[in-house]
């Protein structure tokens, strides 16, 4: 789950970070008045959306009046952000923030962390080359980005943090701020399950001082059932709307832009269904897991779910019956078609326990269900109804 | 011979009275597996299954000598259960629970690694030898005694991998579930390992998806390693960047972690490899066929 920069920077101001909070606003108005509150020369007008490259896409200008502060709010509350990290929709913008303009500033740096898969550690990485994707430091100067790994039974130790400061070429003072900064830093991190911190640029202001100027947390979604503060600063108008119905259904549901629905159980074989819908000259229009525990509400929560994307000219089932019965899942598949009224083609590959019985249930139940043996005939079968 | 578990693995199951650990529970009883009994704090004393329930581990593994217990307890409790596990002497924790926090496992698995004991999982079905030992929650009657190793990081594309080889005859020794979470408590090279130094293992399927180094590792690792001839698979090559894929780890992040660069790690390793599901059994028939002609 991620979090608004104006929701990160309160989070990690309860840590001791020194960060720029401002002023968030709503509306015009509001906006005008942050500034007026803020009552500096100039100040820094941001979209707050779920994505990165805001300034490049013009969600981040500098305003030097409350006129001009209201004048960019209007134009930009209630429009999409398109950045080169959100799709051609955008992001909606629902508010944005106001903080004084520190600029020009000495130097600006990088801090973030993430738990590193192969190392199985929480890995801070810090840089002099702030104010840039890190991702393009990694690519273009690798030696300039420090990394510091933390023992998860140990926890990070200052001498860490003194370590990463002399590199970045911290001084005097600095060397204190730094420490206690990371140390905040990792406190934030483990006590509230980010999967993803970063500080970027971290500023070092012309009287020495440093400031966070932006950041980025991502909370592990598997531990949000421990925050539940964390929980309610979800904003779900920056997620895919079917998205967000799949959850409630229960449903782990991502959306493509092929014209096959996909409905399958597991996780791998979903994605392994849509990659084999590709293979045999077709494209998929979602990523659908239905999990273990089918039953008919699931069933038919998945078809409304598919169906809802007007895209979807087929429906291909793919159930490996485990556990699950396959006449139990057959049943549920001939009453979610009735009750939600199916009229594409819909091809059903049922494979394990009770197979035989779930397509007898299938055939018998005069529906127009095409029936396939195996993944091969599956996909070639949905890919050819789709073509046709 | 088969890995890590076998008709002599005696086994605990943790959450053992809730509805999953019954049920599975039942299900590894009939396919022959030695369930030895379980643990419900509270319910130390009683019986279910005709099997002794225990209040703790400790009590557990003294009373019954078990050396292998599997995990089905709730998301939040499945790290005190592990570390209470492997606390007691258990040398192979089996984690079936999904959703277990991140952070939780990276404690967790530093914990076993320093203890020399074994996790596999969470988020996995587990590990099964066919017609000896079933620890998890994988259809048995798919299964077939034979040769071939799997290892994959998903739960039904193992059953796929499963139906194809028995269709074919070629059967399983073991096929072990690592799960689709970020911090395994397995990895592929865990397996590898442990499939090539196995007599009874000839030849090896892996299958892995989009997220994180793994299979580039693992592809290293069996280059300079496994004698032993293996077929990959990775799915999630339609996924698309930056959306996790059902499973907590299957995620292209920062443009890393594609089914191609895993794809590309296989062919440079000279791993042979197909990108159709449906034909892991068959590819693999022709490498063994090629081997022995």
């Amino acid at each position: 789950m991620n979090l608004h920069e104006y929701q990160a920077k309160a989070l990690l101001a309860k840590y001791g970070l020194p960060v720029d909070q401002g002023e968030l606003a709503t509306t015009p108005e509001e906006a005008a008045t942050a500034f007026n509150k803020l009552g500096k020369p100039s100040a820094v007008l941001k979209a707050q959306v779920h994505a990165g490259g805001r300034g490049k896409a013009g969600g981040v200008k500098v305003v030097k009046s409350a006129q001009e502060a209201a004048d960019l709010a209007r134009a930009l509350l209630g429009t999409n952000l398109v950045t080169y990290q959100t799709d051609a929709q955008g992001q909606p913008v629902n508010s944005v923030l106001l903080v004084g303009n520190i600029y020009p500033v000495e130097r600006e740096l990088y801090l973030g962390a993430v738990v590193d898969r192969a190392s199985q550690r929480v890995v801070f990485m810090a840089s002099t080359e702030g104010g840039v994707e890190i991702e393009e430091v990694a690519q273009n100067t690798p030696e300039k980005i420090i990394k510091i790994e933390v023992d998860p039974l140990v926890g990070m130790q200052p001498f860490q943090t003194r370590d990463a400061a002399f590199a970045l070429g911290l001084k005097g003072d600095q060397i204190k701020q730094f420490e206690k900064l990371m140390l905040g830093a990792y406190k934030a991190f483990i006590e509230n399950d980010f999967a993803l911190f970063e500080v970027n640029p971290l500023a070092v202001l012309k009287d020495g001082q440093l400031m966070c100027v932006d950041a980025k947390i991502n909370i592990d979604a598997n531990a949000l059932y421990r925050h539940a503060d964390l929980v309610a600063l979800r904003d779900k108008s920056q997620e895919n709307e079917r998205e967000v119905k799949a959850s409630e259904f229960d449903l782990n549901y991502v959306a493509l832009d092929g014209n096959i629905g996909c409905m399958v159980n597991g996780a791998g074989l979903a994605m392994a269904t849509m990659d084999i819908i590709k293979l045999k000259g077709g494209s998929p229009a979602n990523f659908l897991d239905v999990g273990g525990g089918s039953n008919k509400e699931k069933v038919i929560g998945a078809f409304k779910l598919i169906l809802a994307d007007d895209s979807v000219k087929g429906v291909l089932i793919n159930i490996f019956g485990g556990i699950v019965r396959c006449d139990m899942i057959a049943e549920a598949i001939v009453a979610a078609v009735r009750e939600v009224g199916v009229t594409v083609p819909v091809v059903v590959r049922l494979e394990g326990n009770n197979a035989d019985l779930g397509i007898q249930i299938l055939s018998e139940s005069g529906l127009q269900l095409i029936p396939a043996q195996g993944l091969n005939d599956a996909a070639e079968k949905i890919v050819a109804a789709v073509a046709a | 011979m088969s890995v890590l578990v076998n008709k002599n693995t005696k086994v605990l199951v943790q959450g053992f009275t809730g509805k999953n650990g019954t049920f599975h529970a039942e299900q590894s009883l009939k396919c022959g597996t030695q369930i030895v009994g379980g643990v419900t704090p509270g319910k130390g004393g009683s019986e279910h299954l005709g099997l002794p329930v225990f209040n703790t581990m400790k009590e557990a593994v003294r009373e019954t000598g078990a050396d292998a217990s599997v995990v089905f307890v709730p998301a939040p409790f499945a790290k005190d259960s592990i570390i209470e596990a492997v606390d007691a002497g258990i040398k192979l924790v089996v984690c079936i629970t999904e959703g277990v926090p991140t952070l939780d496992m990276l404690q967790v698995k530093q914990y076993v690694d320093q203890s020399g004991a074994r996790m596999i999982g969470p988020n996995c079905p587990g590990i099964i030898t066919p017609g000896e030992c079933k620890i998890g929650i994988m259809p048995w009657h798919i299964h077939l005694p034979g040769k071939v190793g799997i290892v994959s990081r998903s739960g039904t594309l193992t059953y796929e991998a499963v139906a194809q080889t028995t269709a074919l005859g070629l059967g399983q020794s073991t096929c072990i579930g690592i799960g689709g979470d970020p911090i395994p408590g397995m990895s592929h090279i865990d397996a590898l390992k442990l499939f090539q130094d196995d007599p009874d293992t000839e030849s090896i399927i892996m299958i892995g998806e989009i997220g994180g180094t793994a299979e580039e590792a693992a592809a290293e690792f069996a280059q300079q390693y496994v004698t032993k001839p293996i077929v990959g698979y990775i799915a999630g090559v339609t996924a698309p960047k930056g959306k996790r894929m059902g499973h907590a780890g299957a995620i292209i992040s920062g443009g890393k972690g594609t089914a191609e660069e895993k794809f590309q790690a296989f062919e440079k390793a000279g791993i042979a490899y197909t990108r159709n599901p449906a034909e892991l059994g068959t590819t693999l028939l022709e490498v063994l066929n090629r081997r022995a002609g």
